[in-house]
């Protein structure tokens, strides 16, 4: 069957402590072996890889909006997946806020079967805390977990009291799931479209203080230490919320944070330049200032954060031509993601290859409990093949996600994927590798 | 850069035509002078000055701002605009023979634009044109009652005229 | 000058004096018998206001027909926003008509930035939410050169609502671009975060910002901001904040005072106050026309040198 021997390649694979030339074999979907110099078996094939590729596990995207069902103009779970390993992510967890709330088996069901057709990235579902996610009463968890759900959030908006939070982290930690949390205030929010600050004060935008988000994440921390439950803060955006992060972990409480490049790349000086009030600057937790974006990259650097997850969230192209205030909120981010790391993360020295591949792969599988982030003999073979010296041009135009709403069309970075491995196929190969054979 | 009158030579063509206005306009008390800015205005000013000299008459005098009149505003969409200047006119035209004073005649333009902002103060008797200069070239039917000095010139030369009360000596010269 | 006036932001310290220069030329018109000239003879001004407002639409109105321009009002009523067309289609069905210029009043920031991506007509703002209303700073400042005549040394002071006011923002800019010595002053609750880095004072206490100013603009509160808690009653606030006789008394003997209207009487002024000898809020009115006309002349057209 379907044998395939990639060789030549660093392997960084810090779950089973591997950095370094390694062949990987693959039989039947799954990693066989990974070790040095191994032999060509017939009928396998084998693949030299150019110079310079990285091979790691597959990357995991652990928040993704899909938009289906209900808002398949913006994206589809094909068109997501498509995305995803166009990004180099083998897998996503989409999260629950469709049209209707994944808050039943049926919906859960309905994903995984879209996901399945699509055959490209493989996609988690991650159900409701609430029904409708209204804040008022707990979804049926056992019957999301049942379904295919691997984790619990009311994301577009916090769990709306501390006692259903609080609920919430108990049952749920029945099935060791965890509670992801979109943490804010909305009475601090209120209408605010922007980070409360000096850009947003000249330029007429209401704001929204980083308070909004450290308050909810230190109400949900301390719930968590009440719990025992297992709280993860997802869009991780101020400054406060990371010590609040720092605090917790300290207490021994069970929490753990992530950031999206924007927060780590962008600040709200581009609400103003290079084109004033552009729609695609504004997202929810909003680009925050200098000292929080410095702030993030200071937790990615130093093991604060646990994840980099994409938040990726498409909006159609007319919904977000229109005045600041009315567009909604949210980026694309799945094909953007991995370029941004090398370029702004690893090649400056912040963040090793191996803490990457943690932030990326390792620790969302952990965190989710699912397989993957690593390269276990025996595992799936979900495999990601970077290419860290690949000049990118970003191109919202060529991006296989349905939307393109993205702040970084014309960006040039230094990174990018080579190929896209899922049990044991190639489902996305770039062009600039065609000749490989992958 | 041949200058073509000096100090001298405007100070005596003025005191001449101060003479012609009073010669050809039986009675004074009608009369007005109003200078185009920019030069305009202190040609009139000592037009005004001169005649009071000689007959003790006050003759009331007027400042017009012609920009928002030319034809040739708003004809290219990209540059900055010309400035404008204030309208300074402290008395009723109606009924008065006005003497629009202006320094270089040339395509007529100026006196076309400058016809069409004074009517729009009121109803005067009479329009005469007084200049200092005329170069010739022009492209549409205007004429100078008073003219200082017939000056022929080649399009592509221009002439310039300085004053005393703007740049600091009296003196018309041509430059190519 | 740009192709637009989308803010004070994008306006040099030579600009502003060409508009002020120019406008005093232009007030001189509104006192003949005519008003008019034929300036802008031919071209099509839309005023597009989406936000309701007699003062400023009828002094836009007012200055384009003393030009000569085509004037084209579009009030859009609340609902067909609600009926869902979007600005970038507004503006893209007006555009395909061929206005030389739209004069656009919003209540979003940036719908002005919007509007000048999309459209090729030159883009006036008059008023986009809370970030500008250019042509108000500047008819503020011809107002106090005309009592004043170097800007830049004074000491003015603001006072209200300012977290809301997109007049402050745009006098905040102009003021402290001509070198005045600007002073803010308002309930902590409606201060905009950072605006010190504009290069002004910040103070709670009015008393401390009018002392010998010579200059003292009013905002506007609107009532709506008790329900967000922004200070607990309107009677609070006149005896915190508002402008009362014995506050004026100690500015300069010759202050003046101004305000962008429509005034509350009680609320952010006291009646007599605004009907007193400093008061030249009447004059900010009729200066209005003058400053439009200015910047509408400014922005239409070029000429080349000759004749």
């Amino acid at each position: 069957m379907a044998t395939r021997l990639l060789k030549g390649a660093r392997v960084v694979d810090p779950a089973n402590g591997r950095d370094g030339e390694f062949d990987v074999l693959i039989e039947n979907g799954f990693i066989a072996r990974v070790g040095k110099d191994l032999p060509a078996e017939q009928g396998s094939s084998v693949v030299e890889l150019p110079h310079g590729l990285i091979i790691c596990p597959g990357l995991i995207d652990m928040h993704v909006h899909l938009r289906e069902p209900g808002q398949e103009h913006k994206e589809t779970v094909a068109t997501g997946a498509a995305a995803a390993v166009a990004g180099g992510f083998t897998a996503v967890a989409c999260m629950p806020n469709t049209s209707p709330v994944n808050d039943n088996a049926g919906v859960t069901g309905y994903i995984l079967r879209k996901a399945a057709d699509a055959g490209l990235a493989r996609v988690y579902p991650i159900g409701a805390v609430s029904r409708g996610q209204l804040g008022e009463q707990l979804a049926d968890i056992a019957e999301l977990r049942e379904a295919g759900c691997v984790a619990i959030t009311d994301d577009g908006r916090p769990v709306a009291t501390a006692l259903l939070m609080r609920r919430a982290l108990e049952y749920a930690g029945m099935f060791n799931m965890t509670v992801i949390e979109h943490c804010e205030d909305q009475t601090l929010k209120g209408d605010g479209v922007a980070h409360e600050g000096f850009q947003a004060s000249t330029l007429g935008l209401r704001g929204i203080p980083g308070a909004a988000e450290s308050i909810m994440a230190l109400r949900d921390i301390s719930l968590a230490e009440l719990t025992g439950g297992a709280v993860h803060i997802a869009h991780m955006s101020a400054r406060q919320s990371l010590d609040a992060v720092r605090y917790g972990k300290a207490r021994g409480a069970r929490v753990t944070c992530e950031v999206a490049p924007h927060h780590f790349v962008l600040t709200d000086e581009m609400l103003g330049a290079p084109v004033p009030y552009d729609t695609n600057v504004k997202m929810n937790p909003p680009l925050r200032d200098v000292a929080d974006r410095d702030a993030m990259l200071q937790g990615l650097a130093d093991g604060s954060v646990d994840v980099i997850a994409t938040d990726h969230a498409p909006h159609h192209y007319d919904e977000k031509q229109v005045e600041f205030d009315r567009a909604p909120f949210g980026i694309t981010g799945l094909e953007t993601a991995l370029s941004l790391c090398f370029d702004r993360l690893v090649h400056p020295g912040i963040v090793s290859m191996s803490r990457l591949i943690e932030l990326l792969a390792v620790n969302p599988a952990r965190i989710l409990g699912v397989p993957g982030g690593s390269l276990s003999a025996g595992a799936p073979a979900d495999i990601t093949i970077l290419a860290p010296d690949l000049s990118v041009t970003v191109s919202a135009a060529r991006m296989r996600s349905k939307s393109k709403n993205t702040p970084f069309d014309g960006w040039q970075l230094r990174g990018g994927v080579a190929a896209t491995i899922v049990d044991g196929r190639t489902v996305y190969l770039n062009d600039e590798f065609e000749s490989s054979r992958l | 850069m041949p200058v073509v009158m000096d100090a001298d030579r405007i100070g005596r063509t003025l005191a001449r035509i101060a003479h012609e206005i009073l010669e050809r306009n039986r009675s004074v008390d009608e009369l007005a002078l109003v200078g185009i800015r920019t030069r305009g205005v202190p040609l009139a000013r000592r037009l005004a000055g001169m005649i009071r000299d000689i007959n003790r008459h006050e003759v009331p005098t007027g400042a017009l701002d012609i920009t928002l009149y030319r034809d040739d505003v708003m004809r290219h969409p990209l540059g900055a605009q010309p400035v404008v200047q204030s309208t300074d006119i402290p008395f009723s035209i109606d009924d008065k023979r006005i003497l629009l004073v202006d320094d270089v005649l040339y395509t007529g333009r100026t006196i076309r634009a400058a016809l069409d902002a004074l009517i729009e103060f009121g109803r005067p008797r009479s329009i005469q044109l007084i200049v200092l200069v005329d170069r010739g070239h022009r492209e549409l039917p205007i004429k100078a009652d008073y003219v200082g000095k017939n000056l022929p010139t080649a399009s592509s030369q221009s002439v310039q005229v300085h004053l005393t009360e703007i740049d600091g000596q009296d003196e018309v010269e041509i430059q190519e | 000058m740009k192709k637009d006036l989308l803010g004070i932001a994008d306006l040099s310290p030579e600009d502003i004096y060409q508009i002020l220069d120019t406008a005093e030329a232009m007030r001189e018109i509104g006192e003949r018998p005519i008003k008019k000239v034929p300036t802008l003879r031919g071209k099509t001004i839309v005023n597009l206001f989406y936000e309701p407002s007699t003062r400023t639409r009828t002094s836009f109105e007012i200055a384009e027909k003393r030009l000569s321009a085509d004037t084209l009002n579009i009030a859009v009523a609340t609902s067909s926003v609600l009926k869902g067309e979007t600005l970038a289609d507004t503006a893209m069905n007006i555009e395909a008509m061929a206005p030389d210029m739209i004069v656009l009043r919003h209540a979003s920031a940036g719908a002005c930035h919007l509007l000048s991506r999309i459209c090729r007509s030159r883009i006036i703002n008059a008023g986009d939410g809370m970030h500008e209303h250019p042509t108000q700073a500047l008819l503020d400042a011809f107002t106090i050169r005309q009592h004043n005549q170097y800007i830049d040394r004074l000491k003015i002071a603001i006072v209200g609502d300012l977290l809301h006011s997109r007049v402050l923002r745009s006098n905040v800019l102009l003021l402290t671009k001509l070198g005045a010595d600007v002073w803010l002053s308002g309930p902590p609750t409606m201060m905009p975060p950072g605006i010190e880095r504009l290069g002004v004072h910040v103070t709670t206490s009015v008393d401390e910002a009018v002392a010998d100013a010579d200059v003292i603009m009013m905002l506007r509160i609107q009532q709506e901001r008790m329900q967000g808690a922004f200070f607990p009653s309107l009677r609070e606030y006149f005896t915190v904040f508002g402008m009362t006789p014995e506050r004026v008394r100690r500015a300069k003997p010759r202050v003046i005072l101004m305000h962008p209207g429509p005034i509350n009487r009680g609320v952010e002024i006291a009646s007599e106050v605004a009907d007193g000898p400093y008061s030249v809020i009447l004059e900010q009115v009729a200066n209005g026309v003058a400053v439009r006309m200015a910047v509408l002349y400014l922005l239409a057209g070029g000429v080349e040198e000759g004749d």
